[in-house]
């Protein structure tokens, strides 16, 4: 392709430059002759073609006949196998049900029905005259209402009908029906279920877990113990699910504050992402990533579930957690800060 | 009325239809409509289509409601199904796999819900497409295109909220990631979020809320917008493509009675049948496979349905930090700190940008050619260029974008770094819409030389000739006045440079208009004249001209 902005030296007009447009254009030959099908002038094509229309009802009727096999005689099937059978019967059934009335119609329609081009003129959306009778119209009727006139009855009228909404507004203030307040509603995404001693265990299984029962490398899915007795199970596991592994704590950069929160390079970690909450399940015991399938935000387990890739925009929290007298990993605390998405109020 | 003859009908239908006609005046409205013309072309098929399945929907969407049942309490699973059994869950879910697996066809009716909600919103999404590229949405259609905005958001609503209703894994998923994206809004995000899910994530409220939007509020709102955007095609009449005959003042098709009905009352089948083949064969969303919603689990590599995905991969392709510097950031206020969630809502922007620029193309548009006339007559893409570029934009924008929510189907397919196929897609981010504006345009230019080329010097007749010395060369036959017509007639828009008001001063916003419009019009092709015609001919005396293969490229 040469350069578009000049044309080739013998043919100079191929591209126009601003303002040399030319005016004269070519004149509308008007509609192309109309050319007759086959079925126009043919009795014996149009004659196969009405053939050809009924023999895609007679399909459609096959389809429904189909739907009502696929119904009764596989009827009522609780295998698997069975419903899938059953539910590709039906959708063959309903498509040739369907297909044939369809292809059917729009066969006659282009093979039988006259298939000349019709030329219709528009009319002007909005002719002058029909809007100055409007116009005068509306005159007429606002000032019979004397709105005009009288402001008073128009200002006053402003005012309600502003206000008359409103408390269709504050009548939704209950969607909300745990009677919280507004810093109640904030509070309590700062805290979580967790409290000194609440026992580690599993998810789903609900055991608690010994300290010596954590290898090097393995990851526990781990929830507070006496979960389901809770009012909520789901809201309190969706803030309190914990993601437990053992590190050797020699890989581990530990802050001072932070020195006494894990046991023996067990570290808990609050599972909840940071960036829009999914849980994030993957561990990747090599690199000690934490990987959130969501919108893979990756944790670095070994820098204190630091950020180190993806969306999110601060380190998992992590929960301090110790071993009772009896071996078993319990909380220390609930956690420092709240889990999960960050919100306006987090501070 | 007063009638002197009074009309008497013969047989019963007759009867009957007088009777509805006395009361309610249907002779007239099939005077009106009966042989309405509609013009014709395969591109106004998608508009169909999103009617057709939207319906379907409707169909579908009813019967599933006598069996849904959209409570969030909880119950233990004791159907057919036995992998699931004795599995707790909620009855919204336990309802779900009973319709699958305990209602005859309940399975089917799922499959047909389902994928005639992915292929409605794809419809819309499309025929938006063809009127975007052919200009259709000029005056006096600006308002039936911002009507038809509402109805793509409300498509995008409709499917997210219904996709929630399972209560399955996926389902709680999403709703999570939408709780997420909602607190992070500025004062009011943390109490939206209360309000939306009665008290704290999920609560036992949200599928009820959802269960009413889906099957009441959104689609008693998609059907009022359908109807607004049916009833402004008819105020407007169809548009219609240049060509032989068609001009902006009449409208060329075929009448709603017989034919155009016929097709159109037939494609509502043949669109039926479609969707219920698909739904025979090809499973979508098996609830059974993934489990009831518990916040703990998660499976990898799981997608959201399509329409939601570009939302979902811009939040994937924003980083959370920029070097050490968290994007979350706490404004210091006297008070204490708040939380601006720039990482969250960053990624916000470029949707709202999309959709806003979306709704308000027919006024950039009329703003920068300063055209006011009324346009019934469809442009071919490749006559307005500069529209076409900036679509393709942002087509690629959006594609982007929704790539990036697959970016680890992407990355394990081809067995690359995960962290490397975000940066590329942030990389073409930036430069694809930028990229695809140039080679969209440049290619509708190439299109509209070739359109030239073809016009002054024939089509190619497939007949190789060797001339005396040797050399081959294609015979080129002149195109009839109806073809030639097509090709000549479009109308391409010229600089309109910065013009000063009445008091001899150029504004700034006019200025930047004429910046605009000279970026967009510079580089233009225009349309063959019947003395360039004349001019090609007597340069070259045959009807017939030879052409050497690169002087026809290089024009
Ligand atoms: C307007 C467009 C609509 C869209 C895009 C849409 C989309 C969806 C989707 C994606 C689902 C999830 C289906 C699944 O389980 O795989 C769903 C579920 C459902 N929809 Fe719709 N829908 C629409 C309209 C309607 C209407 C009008 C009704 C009822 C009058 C309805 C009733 C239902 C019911 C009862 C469910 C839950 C049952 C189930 O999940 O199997 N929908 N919808
Ligand atoms: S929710 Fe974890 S990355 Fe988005």
């Amino acid at each position: 392709m040469g350069d578009h902005s000049h044309g080739s030296p013998n043919d100079p007009g191929t591209v126009a430059k601003a303002g040399q447009g030319s005016v004269e254009s070519f004149q509308d030959p008007g509609l192309p002759p109309h050319r007759p099908r086959l079925a126009d002038v043919d009795p014996r094509a149009a004659k196969r073609a009405e053939r050809q229309v009924t023999l895609l009802f007679v399909v459609s009727i096959l389809g429904t006949a189909l739907f009502f096999v696929a119904y009764f005689v596989v009827g009522r099937t609780s295998t698997f196998s069975g419903i899938r059978l059953q539910n590709t019967l039906l959708g063959l059934g309903t498509a040739f049900a369907m297909m044939g009335i369809g292809v059917g119609i729009v066969h006659w329609a282009k093979t039988l029905m006259p298939d000349h081009e019709i030329t219709e003129m528009r009319h002007e959306i909005r002719p002058e005259a029909e809007r100055q009778e409007a116009e005068a119209m509306i005159g007429d009727i606002l000032d019979e209402t004397g709105i005009k006139r009288r402001p008073l009855i128009r200002n006053s009228l402003i005012a309600a009908v502003a206000l008359a909404p409103i408390p269709a507004i504050f009548m939704f203030r209950d969607l909300d029906r745990t009677g919280a307040t507004a810093n109640e509603i904030v509070d309590r995404l700062r805290y979580t279920m967790w409290d000194k001693d609440t026992k580690l265990v599993r998810d789903p299984s609900g055991t608690p877990i010994k300290a010596s029962d954590v290898q090097i490398g393995s990851a526990f899915h781990v929830i507070p113990e006496g979960l389901d007795d809770t009012e909520d199970p789901l809201n309190e596991k969706a803030k309190a699910v914990v993601l437990l592994m053992r590190l050797d704590p020699r890989e581990m950069e530990i802050s001072p504050e932070r020195e006494t929160w894990h046991h023996d390079g067990i570290v808990a970690y609050s599972k909840i992402c940071t960036h829009v909450g999914c849980p994030v399940a993957l561990y990747e015991q090599q690199t000690h990533h934490l990987l959130c399938p969501c919108h893979q935000s990756t944790f670095d387990l070994t820098q204190e579930c630091k950020v180190i890739f993806g969306p999110a925009g601060h380190a998992l929290p992590q929960l301090p957690i110790t071993v009772d007298s009896e071996g078993y990993l319990v909380a220390q605390s609930d956690f420092h800060e709240p889990v999960g998405p960050s919100y306006w109020e987090r501070g | 009325m007063s009638s002197t003859t009074e009309y008497r009908p013969k047989t019963s239908t007759g009867k009957i239809a007088n009777f509805v006609d006395t009361r309610v005046g249907g002779s007239a409205m099939v005077k009106e409509f009966g042989r309405k013309i509609f013009p014709d072309h395969w591109s106004f098929m998608f508009g169909e289509v999103a009617l057709y399945t939207f319906v379907i929907l409707l169909i579908s969407g009813t019967f599933l409601t006598f069996f849904f049942d959209p409570s969030m309490a909880h119950t233990v699973y004791e159907g057919s199904y036995n992998p699931l059994k004795g599995v707790h869950m909620s009855v919204a879910m336990a309802s779900t796999m009973d319709i699958s697996f305990d209602v005859r066809g309940g399975l089917f009716m799922r499959q047909v819900h389902h994928w005639s909600a992915l292929l409605f919103v794809a419809a819309v999404s499309v025929h938006m497409l063809r009127v975007f590229f052919t200009g259709a949405f000029r005056k006096p259609r600006e308002l039936n295109w911002v009507v038809g905005g509402t109805l793509l958001i409300l498509a995008m609503a409709a499917g997210f909220t219904g996709y929630s209703l399972p209560d399955d894994l996926l389902s709680g998923n999403g709703l999570r990631i939408i709780d997420g994206v909602i607190k992070a809004l500025p004062v009011v995000g943390t109490f939206i979020s209360a309000f939306l899910f009665g008290g704290e994530f999920p609560g036992t409220a949200i599928i009820g809320r959802l269960y009413m939007m889906h099957i009441m509020l959104v689609p008693a709102l998609i059907l009022l917008m359908i109807g607004i955007h049916l009833f402004m095609v008819v105020v407007h009449k169809h548009t219609q493509y240049r060509g032989p005959g068609r001009t902006n003042d009449n409208v060329v098709g075929f009448p709603v009675g017989p034919v155009y009905a016929a097709k159109a009352g037939g494609f509502f089948f043949i669109v039926f049948g479609i969707v219920a083949l698909i739904s025979g064969f090809f499973q979508i969303n098996p609830i059974w496979n993934y489990g009831p919603y518990d916040p703990s689990p998660v499976s990898a590599g799981t997608q959201p349905d399509w329409y939601i995905g570009w939302v979902d991969g811009a939040l994937r392709l924003m980083p959370g930090y920029l070097g050490n510097f968290s994007l979350e950031w706490i404004i210091p206020f006297p008070w204490g700190g708040n939380n601006l969630i720039l990482n969250v809502l960053i990624p916000m922007i470029p949707a709202a940008i999309l959709i806003g620029a979306m709704f308000a193309w027919p006024w950039i548009e009329r703003w920068v050619t300063k055209d006011d006339r009324e346009h019934h007559l469809l442009d071919r893409p490749r006559n307005a260029p500069f529209r076409t570029g900036v679509g393709v934009a942002g087509v690629i924008w959006y594609c982007v974008m929704w790539c990036a929510a697959s970016s680890d189907l992407i990355a394990t397919h081809f067995h690359v770094s995960l962290n490397d196929v975000t940066y590329w897609l942030r990389v073409l981010f930036f430069l694809g819409p930028i990229l695809g504006f140039i080679v969209a345009r440049r290619i509708a230019l190439a299109l509209q030389r070739k359109d030239r080329e073809i016009v002054l010097h024939g089509r190619e007749a497939g007949v190789i000739q060797m001339s005396p010395e040797g050399g081959f060369s294609e015979q080129h036959a002149e195109l009839d006045v109806y073809k030639r017509y097509k090709l000549v007639a479009f109308e391409s828009h010229e600089v309109m440079p910065a013009e000063a008001d009445s008091t001899g001063h150029v504004s700034r916003g006019e200025k930047a208009r004429g910046a605009v419009s000279k970026f967009f019009f510079e580089d233009r092709v225009a349309p063959v004249t019947p003395s360039e015609l004349e001019a090609a001919h007597g340069h070259h005396a045959p009807a017939i001209e030879e052409s050497s293969e690169d002087a026809s490229i290089d024009r």
